[in-house]
């Protein structure tokens, strides 16, 4: 017998006999309020990210001046980001525009000064953005190396709790949920923002 | 197997070596203070709390209930993604597994995700035996690698040390492990949190293997997932091109809308944070990458097969009951003896080393002093079940355990002859009237076995009359 089938064989003798346990239906999503918006500002705000709250449309104005306030020279784009998106950041003088077609290597990314995406949904109650390495997003490492992430998040993509979230976003794609900066709180329990992923998240939330 | 440290003497042993070191003690006041509060705060926020943990410990009895079943399901779901799963039946299967995997890809070195389960079975060890280095990337696992140290909380390995104990070790020791600390370095955490980024930084670029635990495995999709705060976590799961996750098999949820409720429980209960800064999904060979999943059992069948024991299998690794329990809090995780220390080790360790297994005919033999001593280290107030996101009756299992745990044969005597006095009533009336008349032959310290009790505790006076008989001669007081 291998040990797959020796596990196996051991999980149906211990649990012989033993009660079944209902699965819980899956939990009722609570309702909109109206003000996730503002909830989700709010709750992004205390992890210490940099937040704004853009008319659609001005958004374009609200990342040139993110991106003038950093120093950014160098800035990645992954591919399908939003056209005026991107050309705002193309039009920020003096500021290098960085595409991830041929693929960057990660040396490569963490030369550069910051990366701009959007993301595939973000959750009002714990104020975390979620990617799913979609158009406008690009592959996992496009947001963990470079230590500036500017991530843009559409009013409609904002669910109000996780159970919302989970049940939109798409398992068999890599996600990653972002709540704040790279942060530690190994040393006596207290957190510090900025360790190995950015260290300066700073998000646009267009209403 | 492994799994305790080696050569740990006794719980009680330990501890009244621990709680004479009072910067141990202060050091865990402050920690454990600072993350009740934390936690406190964003628990109560939440109106349904109650309701999310009756469905997390809903979801994790059901799943264990059909456990077989599941891990079919995440088998086939794994594989179909293009991942490719191993069974470890104990530790060191698991290890020779991982070791293999990591010899084909013909690398020496790997770069490690914080994790409990190759801890458990001793890994790092396993495979500097065959020369491949293994380094932690998770702050406090890097403290407690660089400074030659074990572990002592599930969350915060490192939390015994505070911050300029942190600091000497960074700058005696992380030069000799690659980049070298700034030799200005100070003890502010920022510097350095600072100080580690730099010191990985390279190795996260050059590593071509990573290995990793996971939070959670969900049956139906296949998906693995992992919830981390610094950042090392994706380094580890994103750059590398071979990733080996080893995960034990209890780790498993049904489906993936099942995450939504643990994706809410676990880190208010660990981090006290309402999310932690990340987590990552992934399904199978992610990103073009070749993925290895090692399940792992070492003892967790054992433990699935003790009706009342079985619930330490929900566990989510959160780490509340720890922060809230005074016994964890005065003598530090060391103490226990094992990778999982605090209320929750008392009760795991011992189980996945086969003491439920002990029958009342055996008197536990063959069990070792560590272990029987576990279920002891605690005063059986509750606030570990309380804070336990998944409703493990800690108290009730741990009582359990000190049925099954080995007891010296004085003890068994003196259990047998009280068995048989309270048997018959006319019996213990007898043994108190003559108990009475001898009181004062009774000394304040017992000799013999007795005598460890007496250390700490007066023999309670004797009294002349019992209850019964100065109620049969008073008519309850009326005369």
């Amino acid at each position: 017998m291998n040990s797959r089938e020796r596990i196996l064989a051991r999980i149906r003798t211990a649990v012989a006999g033993a009660p079944e346990v209902a699965l819980v239906p899956a939990r009722p999503p609570a309702a909109a309020t109206g003000r996730e918006v503002e909830l989700f500002a709010e709750r992004v705000a205390d992890y210490r990210a940099v937040v704004h709250v853009a008319e659609p449309g001005k958004e374009g104005a609200v990342i040139a001046e993110a991106l003038a306030r950093r120093g950014a020279r160098r800035v990645v784009v992954p591919g399908g980001l939003p056209r005026e998106w991107e050309r705002a950041v193309r039009d920020h003088p003096g500021c290098e525009v960085v595409t991830d077609d041929p693929p960057l290597s990660a040396a490569e990314l963490d030369a550069v000064d910051g990366v701009v995406t959007g993301c595939a949904a973000g959750i009002a109650e714990t104020g975390t953005i979620v990617l799913d390495a979609g158009p406008g997003q690009g592959r996992r490492v496009l947001t963990l190396m470079p230590d500036y992430h500017l991530c843009l998040v559409r009013a409609g993509q904002i669910a109000a709790g996780v159970p919302q979230a989970v049940a939109a976003l798409d398992p068999a794609r890599p996600l990653t949920w972002i709540s704040g900066p790279s942060a530690t709180s190994d040393i006596e329990l207290d957190r510090v923002e900025g360790v190995h992923g950015p260290r300066t998240l700073e998000v646009i939330v267009i209403r | 197997m492994s799994g305790t440290f080696l050569g740990m003497p006794a719980f009680p042993g330990n501890a009244a070596a621990a709680v004479h070191d009072s910067q141990l003690r202060f050091n865990l006041r402050k920690a454990t203070r600072t993350i009740r509060g934390k936690r406190a705060a964003v628990v109560g926020e939440l109106p349904d709390w109650e309701e999310l943990r009756a469905a997390g410990k809903a979801i994790k009895d059901h799943t264990l209930r059909n456990l077989d079943r599941h891990l079919l399901r995440l088998e086939e779901a794994v594989t179909r993604a293009g991942g490719r799963v191993h069974w470890a039946a104990d530790a060191a299967e698991a290890n020779r597994i991982v070791a293999e995997l990591v010899e084909a890809t013909g690398e020496t070195e790997v770069v490690k995700v914080k994790s409990m389960a190759t801890q458990e079975i001793g890994l790092n060890e396993a495979l500097a035996e065959r020369g491949i280095t293994a380094y932690e990337t998770d702050l406090a696992e890097l403290i407690v690698q660089l400074g030659d140290d074990l572990p002592s909380h599930i969350l915060v390995p490192a939390i015994h040390r505070n911050r300029s104990e942190i600091r000497e070790i960074f700058r005696e020791k992380m030069g000799q492990w690659g980049r070298a600390a700034p030799g200005d370095l100070t003890d502010d955490p920022r510097a350095l949190a600072e100080a580690a980024r730099l010191h990985l930084r390279e190795r996260f670029l050059s590593s071509k293997v990573a290995i990793s635990g996971a939070n959670f495995m969900i049956a139906e999709t296949g998906t693995l997932v992992v919830l981390e705060s610094e950042g090392n976590g994706r380094m580890c799961l994103t750059l590398p091109e071979t990733l080996i996750s080893v995960v034990g098999i209890e780790k498993l949820l049904p489906r993936w809308q099942d995450l939504e409720v643990f994706l809410q429980l676990l880190p208010r209960s660990s981090t006290g944070e309402r999310m932690n800064p990340y987590t990552s999904t992934w399904t199978g060979a992610a990103e073009g990458q070749e993925f290895h999943l090692v399940l792992l059992d070492n003892g967790r069948t054992d433990v699935l097969a003790d009706e009342v024991g079985r619930q330490a299998l929900r566990c989510i690794r959160c780490s509340a009951c720890l922060n809230v329990c005074p016994v964890y809090e005065r003598v530090g995780g060391h103490a226990y003896g094992s990778v999982y220390p605090g209320p929750i080790g008392a009760i795991l360790t011992p189980q996945l080393h086969g003491m439920t297994r002990a029958t009342p005919a055996s008197h536990g033999r063959g069990i070792s002093e560590l272990d029987a001593s576990l279920p002891y280290a605690s005063s059986l107030c509750g606030a570990c079940f309380e804070a336990c996101p998944v409703a493990i009756d800690i108290p009730e299992v741990l009582v359990h355990l000190r049925a099954k745990a080995p007891h010296p044969r004085s003890e068994r005597l003196a259990m047998r002859a009280a068995g048989w006095v309270f048997d018959r009533p006319v019996r213990l009336a007898r043994t108190q009237r003559l108990g009475g008349r001898l009181r004062r032959f009774v000394p304040g310290r017992l000799p013999g076995p007795g005598a460890a009790w007496t250390d700490t505790r007066d023999v309670p006076d004797i009294p002349a009359e019992s209850f019964r008989d100065w109620w049969d001669r008073t008519e309850g007081g009326t005369r």
